[in-house]
Formats: structure tokens, sequence, C-alpha cells
């Protein structure tokens, strides 16, 4: 059902838009990116760095504006929930839009080391996290909160493939020292992958608490 | 009773104007020293219900209830309505001080006309209850002026007095911040903060943001019925029932 006062309704609308262009926004990011690790594009890597600031001018923007709403509207249950939670939503974006450029950083300095054995894990461990965010931001278009929760279930696998991504380059730079920075780039490169991952998870959260009022972070049911 | 065990409470309460019913079997629990405000749109029976609460409702003609309402486990219709209203009293939406008479007349008329003669006695409580009302620093230099030189907020308060004066336990307040600017409405929300410690409050608002700052529980009801009643931070964030959650986010009312 929609509000009796037309103007706020919109003022809504106009809130989930600017959520959904700052999502849209971070998760080409994140697809570029990948695409920038395993074809080694620092010339996309470049790309992506360049767009970091349009999501940071978005976070602004969506902040400021949920203040006004908060002020100006007192929003109440569901409303407040969402006003709120747009808040969070647009940290989690923005801090992905930050790692998404931690790791084009590293891809851009790796482009110029010897190419190493191309990692089994990370190309996997880097589309999960990008899966995991996509089906994030589907479960606050869609209002689904199965979907949030199978975001939530999907971090461990995440977390896996980290520590196994970790074990295999070890493993690498001890067999040959010569690869010691490569192989401490690609493990900052998975923790990075592994915080979106974490941020995804954030997402769903948040997700959960806007459509149900449960607030399940930290293992809380 | 200073437990929050309840210290009103209504069952399958039904009240009827002529042949329209108001209430529809409303059951609800008041607890002691805290503070209930009821919520809904017009005509959904708020005022009705607690007019039911201290017998008011059926002083007007044609006006009848049924159910059962209890005061400390008591029914209210085994009582004298006239004993039962100093124990139950009430503050109106329009500030409605004695027009003819002065300020601390007004705080005093409940007791004089229950005899109560000794003019420094009268003194006495007279100032407690402006104390208690928070009225007292503004008035003590113009006790004997008229109640209506009073500015409105100022009246409400000299009306919240005058109940406190005949020792009431439980205080209706039907909107009693209506007519009044956002500096005296606030003045009125810090007395309810302060009062409950002493008093059982049951609030009627048309104000949300009233009902989420001044009450501990809260009660939506629509249509005669009561909807939800629950924790206020609980309602105000995460109501149980969807008529209450469209009302309150402003999708009907």
């Amino acid at each position: 059902m929609p509000h009796i006062d037309q103007q706020f309704e919109g003022e809504l609308q106009h809130l989930k838009q600017e959520i959904l262009r700052a999502g849209s926004l971070v998760e080409g990011m994140i697809a570029r990116t990948i695409q920038a690790l395993v074809e080694r594009e620092a010339a996309v890597a470049r790309d992506v760095i360049a767009q970091d600031p349009s999501v940071d001018q978005l976070q602004v923007e969506i902040d400021t504006f949920c203040l006004q709403l908060l002020a100006l509207r007192q929003p109440t249950a569901s409303d407040l929930r969402f006003i709120t939670i747009g808040m969070r939503i647009t940290t989690d974006l923005e801090r992905i839009g930050d790692l998404a450029v931690n790791i084009c950083e590293q891809v851009i300095h790796l482009q110029r080391d010897p190419l190493l054995k191309p990692s089994a894990v990370l190309p996997k461990m880097a589309m999960a996290a990008q899966e995991m965010l996509k089906r994030a931001l589907d479960a606050f278009v869609h209002r689904d909160v199965s979907r949030a929760q199978g975001v939530c279930t999907t971090d461990d696998i995440v977390d896996r493939f980290c520590t196994e991504h970790y074990a295999e380059q070890v493993s690498g730079m001890q067999a040959d020292p010569g690869t010691i920075e490569a192989g401490m780039r690609y493990i900052l490169v998975a923790l990075h992958c592994e915080r979106v991952a974490d941020h995804a998870t954030n997402i769903a959260e948040e997700v959960i608490f806007m459509l149900q009022g449960k607030d399940i972070r930290h293992g809380r049911v | 009773m200073d437990d929050h065990g309840q210290k009103l409470s209504t069952q399958h309460l039904q009240a009827w104007f002529g042949a329209h019913l108001a209430l529809k079997e409303v059951s609800i629990d008041i607890p002691g020293n805290r503070v209930t405000a009821i919520i809904g749109p017009s005509g959904c029976g708020k005022s009705t219900l607690i007019r039911c609460m201290n017998r008011m409702h059926e002083t007007i003609p044609s006006a009848r209830a049924a159910g059962a309402v209890l005061l400390d486990g008591r029914s209210i219709y085994q009582q004298d309505p006239v004993q039962l209203r100093r124990q139950v009293g009430m503050i109106f939406q329009k500030p409605n001080p004695f027009p003819t008479m002065s300020i601390i007349d007004n705080v005093t008329a409940g007791l004089r006309l229950n005899g109560l003669r000794d003019r420094r006695r009268l003194e006495e409580i007279a100032a407690q209850c402006l104390q208690k009302a928070a009225l007292w620093e503004e008035v003590k230099d113009k006790l004997r002026y008229p109640g209506a030189g009073l500015s409105g907020g100022q009246q409400q308060r000299l009306c919240i007095a005058r109940a406190l004066a005949v020792n009431p336990e439980v205080l209706l307040m039907d909107e009693p911040c209506s007519a009044l600017d956002p500096i005296s409405t606030s003045k009125i929300e810090e007395l309810i903060h302060e009062l409950r410690a002493h008093y059982t409050i049951v609030l009627v608002t048309h104000n949300m943001q009233q009902a989420a700052r001044a009450s501990d529980q809260t009660a939506f009801m629509y249509m005669g019925r009561l909807v939800e009643c629950g924790e206020t931070r609980q309602v105000f964030t995460t109501p149980k029932a969807q008529q209450t959650e469209d009302y309150i986010t402003g999708r009907f009312g």
C-alpha cells in the first residue's frame, strides 16, 4: 500500500533508485576488477580506479538524503528500517568500491611482475564474492528474505577459498623465493576479495533487518 | 502499585452510542506507573475507551457499555462513579479551568467540593499540586489571579494540578496537547514523564511522535477494535500487525 503522502512516497522511491544506482555501479566495478585480475589488464584496472570517486559521491548524496528524510519525515516501522539500512548499505557499497580499487592497484603491480603459475583458487573466490554481492542486491530489489539468507551462508565458502589460496601461495613462495613479492600481492588480493564477501554478507543481513525487523548480525537470531 | 502490574484493564469491553457499536470487544491491560498511549484514526474509539475507564461514557444520553473494566482487579461498575472519578482523573483536549475562579481556587475546587475548609491545608495542597504539575514557579506570585488569564499551556498544567489535588491513581489524558504550541507540548510531555513515577497514565493522542516520545506502551485501535498493544519501541520499529504498520507509516488514516 503506497503512502497517502505522495511526496514522501516519491522520496522513498528516489532513495531506492539511488541505492540501486550505487549497487549497480559497484557491481560493475567488481566485475571489471575480476576481468582485470584474470586477464592481467592494467588498463581495465585503471578504469575501475577512475570510477571510485563516483561511488564516493553517491554515498555522500545518499547519506545526506537519508538524514533529511529522518529529520523531516520522522519515519517509523518499515520506513524507518528502510532509510537506516539505506545508509548502511551505501556504506558497505562504498567500502566494496574501495576494495575493488585496492585489488586493481595490486593488479597493476602484478602486471609488471613475472607471470606466476595461475592460481586455481583466486578466480573462483573472486567470482563467488561477486555472486554474493549480486545476490545481496537482488534480495534488496526483490525484497527476498530467502535470497538474503542464502548470501549469509555462502560467506563460509569464500572464507575457505581464502585459506586454501593462502596455503597455495605460501607453498609457491617456499618453493621459489623469487615469487615472494607477487605471492604476497596475490594474498592481499584474496584478502580484499574476502572483505568484499563480508560486505555482501552485511548487505544481506541489512536486507533481512529491513524486511523482518530481525537483527541477525554477529550470529544473533 | 509500582511494580508495573496491571492497574487497570478492560475485558471484552463494548460501548454503544444508541445503536452504533463504538467499541468492539476491547481487552487491554494498563500497567501501573507507566504511560500507555492509545493511537488510531479519528472515530476508532480511543476517546470512548478512556471515557469508559472512569464511567464518563455512561453520562452521555443513549450511551451504554458492556463487558468488564477493572481497577486493581475490582469492577468499576461496583463503585460509586463520583468516588471512581477521583481515583481515575481526566484531562481533556481543551484546557478547561473554571473561568471565574482564581488559580488557587481552580486547583482546590475538588477538595472544597469534598468539604475541606482548612485554608492553610488547601494552600499547602495547592502548592504541592502546582509543583507536581510544573507550574508553581510561573504562578506562585499570582495565585489569586484568574486561571483563565494563563496561557493555553499553563492552563493545561493548571488542569493537571486540579486533577492531582484529589489524589488520583490513574490519569486519563484525552489529546492534552492538541491545542498547545510545541514548547508547551514539551513541558506537558516532560510532566507526563515525571508523573509516571506516582501515577498510571493513559494518553490518547493523534500525534504519533508524541506517543513514541512519551509512552512506554502503545495501543493501536481501528474501527472500534484493539489491533495491537505492545512496548512503544517495538510498535514503532517492528509492529506485529500490518494495519498498525500501514497506519503509523502514513499509508491510511
